[in-house]
């Protein structure tokens, strides 16, 4: 009854191909706008900026980069967190070695540094693919934290081994460093969201996007109609490893604060790789889906037994957690394959017809 | 120029300055070798029966040790404890098919891992919470003891575990070679669904494959654990374990012998030798390297078959 789009025409070539042709999607993304620009911020206190959402804009940012990947190119990484310290370190050195550089303009450069190197461990990918491909990535993993761990230049020499953001200003606005308020963090991040799941929408859905399905769903198939696997994975690679690359860098600036090179070790691939299976493999919205479901999910199991009386011992709650998190995997895999991303379209399916089905 | 000097000349001097302390390092390394051999052998029994890239087989480890410490210190006798364990990984075996392999038939192999990271999630907080994450002293009776030989220091306990390896190794290839299951085991690996126009039982093969599997996650736990204690990094050993498959190849049992003992050979000598190079701790990265080097030239590993495609 209210997402039909009966009665919606299209008059000219450009609507018909627009991002979100019909109007009810346009309406549900603008209120979702509003929701985070306004709604949020004048509703969430420091707890709940630092804790949930702005690890879940990043997460998302970083799952985006993922399923562009995995979900659309089909080359499975495991390599996702050493491509974010990429981006956190690289934005250390180049906002330590230039401190006016505007800092924005460091995360995205810094991203450009994380392009550069997935590329270099992307090149595997035109041999081998599948579990190989993800041992390829799993050596990126290792080696490249081991690197910054062990070479003294890539954090200043600095005692402690750790980097930690410095206060830089935008406009006058402090956005990193111990002083950034956490309204003005969360507008960082999430306007880096809004702006890369955009970009990642219009990439996918055109011809570069095609090209990636194309390889993924059968690379031979698309060699012979004229797609050129040495490009098209490279170019998959290389942009994944630009928006992991951003988010890491956002994850230390903008959220953490200061962190060692274990903030970045296999676990957080690991994380980021259920986001896109749980939220949905090849879907936009499924990785934000999926990144607020994975963020949320602790803090539920933290908050809700204790609300009906059950108290659970910490270690207990994170054993627990580890299992749901596996049998959700399992269940998502056998029951929908797609994750979240499908049930949301079976839902938009089925609001069609409601409610008068046939 | 200094650092080609180390990394060109000066390991070799060392080696040849003192041969008998390189061999102890590549003893240890062929110890190491053996255990990475023993997990990539789940790996590769799994892989040939049932196409599926278990990457739980870490957390079966785990899984066996932990049921096997707890059982123990219930007060349950040695060889009880090891029977029953025994028993709770043929239940799982039997789990493992009918909750999600039975339902993930016909999926793409990427599905079928990703279905095994969960699965390996699942086993680490089961055997947690059952057994607590403590780490704990497995003692199954295997002599402790360091002893010289010729100028060597060995230690009774590794010769044991090589021993047992070696023996389970044999075994296990008898048993693939002579019995009529293991002769099953072989048709289901080469063709599915030839093997079930034969008649052979689809299923309660995967079963028996997961068990036997399980079973080589015991022999394994037992031994890591021993070696140094049952404890939560058991897991990462399936990490180690990959760049091992790469190098011998996913479907050869020989393979990941051989490719167990390269790595861990491989792994121990440039870590001594090398590592000071380059700043120490590049045992955590070397056999990936090493495994990515060998992609780009042999990507089917040493015994693996090479995988033609046709469009």
């Amino acid at each position: 009854m209210f997402y039909r789009e009966a009665g919606q025409f299209k008059t000219t070539y450009e609507a018909d191909q627009g991002i979100f042709p019909i109007i009810q999607d346009r309406w549900f993304i603008a209120i979702m706008l509003v929701i985070s620009l306004v709604v949020i911020p004048y509703f969430a206190n420091e707890y709940w900026f630092q804790a949930v959402i702005i690890p879940l804009y990043i997460y998302a940012i970083a799952a985006i980069g993922l399923n562009i990947l995995t979900g659309y190119a089909g080359q499975l990484s495991l390599g996702t967190g050493a491509f974010m310290a990429i981006g956190a370190y690289a934005t250390y050195k180049l906002c330590t070695a230039f401190p006016d550089l505007n800092i924005l303009i460091v995360f995205v450069m810094s991203g450009l540094f994380s392009a550069g190197v997935g590329i270099i461990f992307g090149i595997p990918s035109l041999r081998i693919k599948g579990f190989y491909l993800a041992v390829a990535t799993l050596a990126a993993q290792f080696f490249i934290l081991w690197l910054f761990n062990k070479v003294g230049w890539f954090y200043n020499d600095n005692p402690s081994g750790t980097i930690t953001a410095p206060p830089r200003e935008v406009l006058g606005i402090m956005i990193t460093g111990p002083n950034a308020l956490a309204i003005t963090r969360y507008y960082v991040v999430l306007s880096f969201l809004v702006v890369f799941a955009l970009a990642a929408k219009n990439i996918v859905r055109g011809r570069i996007g095609r090209s990636w399905m194309a390889i993924r769903d059968m690379d031979i198939a698309a060699e012979i109609i004229g797609i050129e696997p040495l490009k098209t994975k490279l170019m998959a690679f290389a942009i994944s490893s630009f928006y992991c690359g951003v988010a890491g860098a956002l994850y230390i600036f903008c959220w953490l604060g200061s962190a060692e090179t274990e903030a970045f070790d296999i676990n957080l691939s690991f994380l980021i790789l259920f986001m896109i299976i749980i939220g949905g493999l090849g879907s936009i919205m499924g990785s934000i889906m999926g990144a607020a479901f994975i963020t949320l999910l602790p803090i539920f199991l933290t908050n809700f037994p204790p609300m009906i009386g059950i108290h659970i011992a910490s270690d207990l709650a994170k054993h627990l957690e580890e299992i749901i998190f596996g049998v959700l995997i399992v269940f998502f895999l056998i029951v929908e394959p797609h994750g979240l991303a499908r049930l949301w379209q079976i839902v938009k399916e089925k609001l069609r017809q409601w409610p008068f089905p046939y | 120029m200094e650092f080609l000097e180390s990394i060109f000349i000066l390991p070799f001097l060392d080696i040849a300055d003192s041969p008998i302390f390189f061999l102890e390092v590549v003893i240890s390394g062929v110890l190491a070798g053996v255990m990475y051999s023993l997990v990539a052998l789940g790996f590769v029994l799994i892989f040939k029966a049932s196409g599926v890239f278990n990457f739980a087989q870490g957390a079966m480890v785990l899984f066996a040790a932990l049921t096997l410490v707890g059982l123990m210190e219930q007060g349950v006798p040695i060889f009880f404890a090891i029977l029953i364990t025994m028993a709770v990984m043929v239940l799982l075996a039997i789990l493992i098919e009918k909750m999600m392999l039975r339902h993930l038939v016909n999926q793409e192999g990427i599905i079928l891992f990703m279905a095994t990271i969960g699965l390996n999630f699942i086993l680490e907080g089961v055997g947690q919470i059952a057994w607590g994450s403590d780490v704990k002293k497995l003692d199954v009776g295997l002599p402790d003891k360091t002893f010289e030989y010729g100028g060597m220091l060995l230690n009774t306990l590794d010769l044991s575990a090589a021993l047992i390896a070696a023996i389970m190794v044999t075994v296990l290839a008898l048993f693939f070679q002579y019995t009529g299951t293991g002769r099953a085991l072989r048709a289901v690996a080469d063709d599915h669904q030839a093997a079930m126009s034969v008649g052979i039982p689809l299923k309660s093969i995967w079963i028996i494959v997961w068990s036997v599997a399980g079973f080589v996650a015991l022999v394994a736990g037992i031994l890591w654990g021993t070696k140094a204690g049952v404890q939560f990094s058991l897991v990462l050993i399936a990490l180690k374990a990959l760049p091992v498959l790469i190098l011998g190849g996913f479907t050869s049992i020989p393979g990941a012998i051989i490719g167990g003992l390269i790595i861990g050979v491989g792994e121990k000598v440039v870590e001594v030798y090398w590592g000071p190079a380059f700043g120490g701790a590049i045992e955590g990265w070397f056999a990936y390297m090493l495994a990515l080097a060998f992609l780009m030239f042999r990507p089917q590993g040493l015994f693996g078959e090479k995988i033609i495609e046709r469009v």
